[in-house]
């Protein structure tokens, strides 16, 4: 199909191959920019929608920040009763829930909304707008909305992971950084595609407030260290619903407590199945999607 | 004269039995709108064990690294996987679940007029479809708690006297009326601000940690605890499972109960109050 559109005019067979190699990187980078361009519309309208709301803005910074103090608490507290949990340390595991708390902020930032969205655009026939749209739909339901607030608290996030690194006395290396940063958009993607499936598959949910609910109660496994979970759970959580990835194994790698790289191509692949299943449910719903009435 | 006051009292007794009887109307109306939406309370009770189950995960680790016999700050393993386990019992019976969120809609709606015109007040009809809306997502949480309390009943301990029990169910009750007249005081916010979720979320985090529903509150270092139990937040939850486990007794007991009770009417009364200036100051949008 996309071979097809590159090549439009009937001289193309005397093209030579470097021609048409060029013409589909111009292409791509075409596509690219006009992708940034509606991006950046996007960006700028949620923006705007916050400035709107200025002292909303900063209430849910705080409501955020609240939540994220009772996590570090609950940490704390638990050490003032043991030594270890596993093998895991106090810094250790307040590092895990730095971590999680980053990859979380930054997903909801960018994606949340938009997941616990998408049944409502669908019961109300509100997803026919977004089909007309000349870019791809997933895209655009995906993307829609930006939510800043939740920058504000990956930056609290990273702050903490600091601390604990300082207090591990680990020096992060460039590679290694490079790498927890990539470990971190696979774990953005595991969320992404999770969260996805759930608000596809969701149109049964009549408040949708429950959606995001269920979501809330999964990340909670994500801040724990994985050595706490046993038998069923251990896989379920690691190779259905890969919470114990996302968060662990990034936060694994700045720690050096990474038992075998095995673990980085287990958390990509669980990711990219995940990805896989949530286009499924994705063109499936689109394939049973008929508008609403009227 | 005998005569007269006994048909006063005939009269007040029926007064008092109509009313009663709107109530309980207006507790099965809670009932019946809230069975509407039993597969989301189903989905609701089964994803809100997950965490539970995982924090019960990681005390098993804890436990595990200090030698099976060792405690935590006096709890056993045992006593703590039944906190854990009660803590669940207790949200499916007098937790909050979005009546908060309801009220403030009705307010800033106007919605709210319909019932400020009826013979009827707002708040012992929310409080009357809070008891239903509870009764009804009992009836449809009760079965994956039961498959969860199963799992976990090797560890599951009976409360320590049949005293003691009386004593839990009494006191639930006092935290559930506590924890309906706090989410309706804040909720009565919407009377001035248009988003009070924003609100409602940051005392609901009080009350996650305060409550003792994260972790036992005993865990915590003593002054801090000692603070603490001047607040309303430890007899919403904590309490009752104190008294279940035997963590509490006597006068300490009697005690926590007196100020349960004092929390309980502190708080109907600042609900009250904040709702009646928050009626004076409305003007209904819609309508």
């Amino acid at each position: 199909m996309a071979a097809r559109t590159i090549h439009p005019n009937p001289t193309q067979s005397q093209k030579t191959l470097y021609q048409s190699g060029l013409n589909l990187i111009n292409r791509f980078v075409y596509t690219l920019r006009r992708y940034t361009a509606v991006y950046a519309a996007l960006w700028k309208a949620s923006l705007t929608r916050e400035i709107m709301f200025k002292v909303n803005f900063l209430l849910w910074v705080v409501v955020e920040l609240v939540w994220f103090g009772l996590q570090v608490a609950f940490v704390s507290v638990l050490y003032l009763h043991t030594e270890e949990i596993g093998s895991w340390t106090k810094w250790q595991v307040m590092l895990l829930v730095g971590v999680a708390q980053f990859i979380q902020q930054i997903f909801q930032a960018l994606f949340l909304i938009n997941c616990a969205n998408l049944s409502d655009l669908v019961r109300t026939g509100k997803l026919d707008f977004v089909l007309l749209m000349p870019v791809n739909s997933r895209f655009l339901v995906s993307l829609r909305q930006v939510d800043p607030s939740s920058l504000v608290n990956a930056l609290v996030a990273l702050g903490v992971m600091g601390y604990a690194l300082a207090q591990l006395h680990i020096k992060i290396t460039v590679a290694n950084l490079a790498l927890f940063l990539m470990l971190c958009t696979v774990g953005i993607l595991i969320h992404y595609s999770l969260m996805f499936i759930l608000g596809a598959v969701s149109f049964w949910m009549t408040r949708s407030e429950g959606l995001v609910w269920v979501y809330y109660n999964m990340f909670q496994i994500a801040r724990l260290p994985d050595e706490a979970f046993r038998g069923v759970m251990k896989v379920i959580f690691t190779f259905v619903v890969p919470m114990l990835l996302v968060a662990n194994v990034p936060t694994r790698t700045l720690a050096h407590t990474l038992h075998s790289p095995l673990y980085l191509l287990l958390m990509l692949g669980c990711a990219l199945v995940c990805f896989w299943a949530s286009s499924l449910v994705w063109k499936s719903a689109i394939k049973r999607y008929s508008s609403a009435s009227s | 004269m005998v005569h007269t006051i006994r048909l006063r009292f005939e009269t007040q007794s029926i007064w008092a039995m109509k009313t009663f009887r709107k109530y309980l109307y207006a507790m099965w109306f809670g009932v019946q709108m809230n069975l509407a939406y039993r597969l989301n309370f189903f989905a609701r009770a089964i994803f809100g064990l997950i965490p539970i189950a995982a924090v019960i995960a990681v005390w098993k680790t804890i436990y595990a690294g200090q030698g099976q016999q060792s405690t935590v700050a006096g709890y056993s393993l045992s006593e703590m996987v039944t906190y854990y386990i009660l803590i669940c019992v207790l949200d499916m019976l007098i937790a909050v679940h979005d009546d908060d969120l309801q009220i403030a809609r009705e307010i800033r709606e106007g919605t709210i007029n319909q019932f400020l015109v009826k013979p009827i007040d707002y708040m012992w009809f929310r409080l009357s479809m809070f008891a239903g809306g509870k009764i009804a997502y009992t009836t449809v949480a009760l079965w994956p708690l039961l498959t969860f309390i199963l799992l976990l009943k090797n560890n599951f301990q009976s409360p320590v006297s049949s005293q003691a029990l009386a004593l839990f169910v009494f006191s639930a009750l006092l935290g559930a009326c506590l924890q309906f007249f706090i989410s309706y005081t804040v909720a009565m916010l919407a009377f001035w601000v248009l988003e009070v979720s924003t609100f409602i979320f940051i005392v609901f985090a009080f009350e996650f940690i305060a409550s003792g529903r994260l972790f036992p509150l005993d865990l915590l270092p003593s002054p801090l605890l000692q603070i603490l139990m001047w607040s309303p937040f430890p007899y919403e939850l904590y309490l009752p499972l104190a008294i279940y486990s035997g963590k509490v007794t006597g006068f300490e007991l009697v005690r926590g109960l007196l100020l349960q009770a004092a929390w309980v009417c502190i708080m109907a009364g600042l609900a009250r109050l904040i709702m009646n200036l928050g009626i004076k100051r409305f003007s209904a949008y819609g309508g």
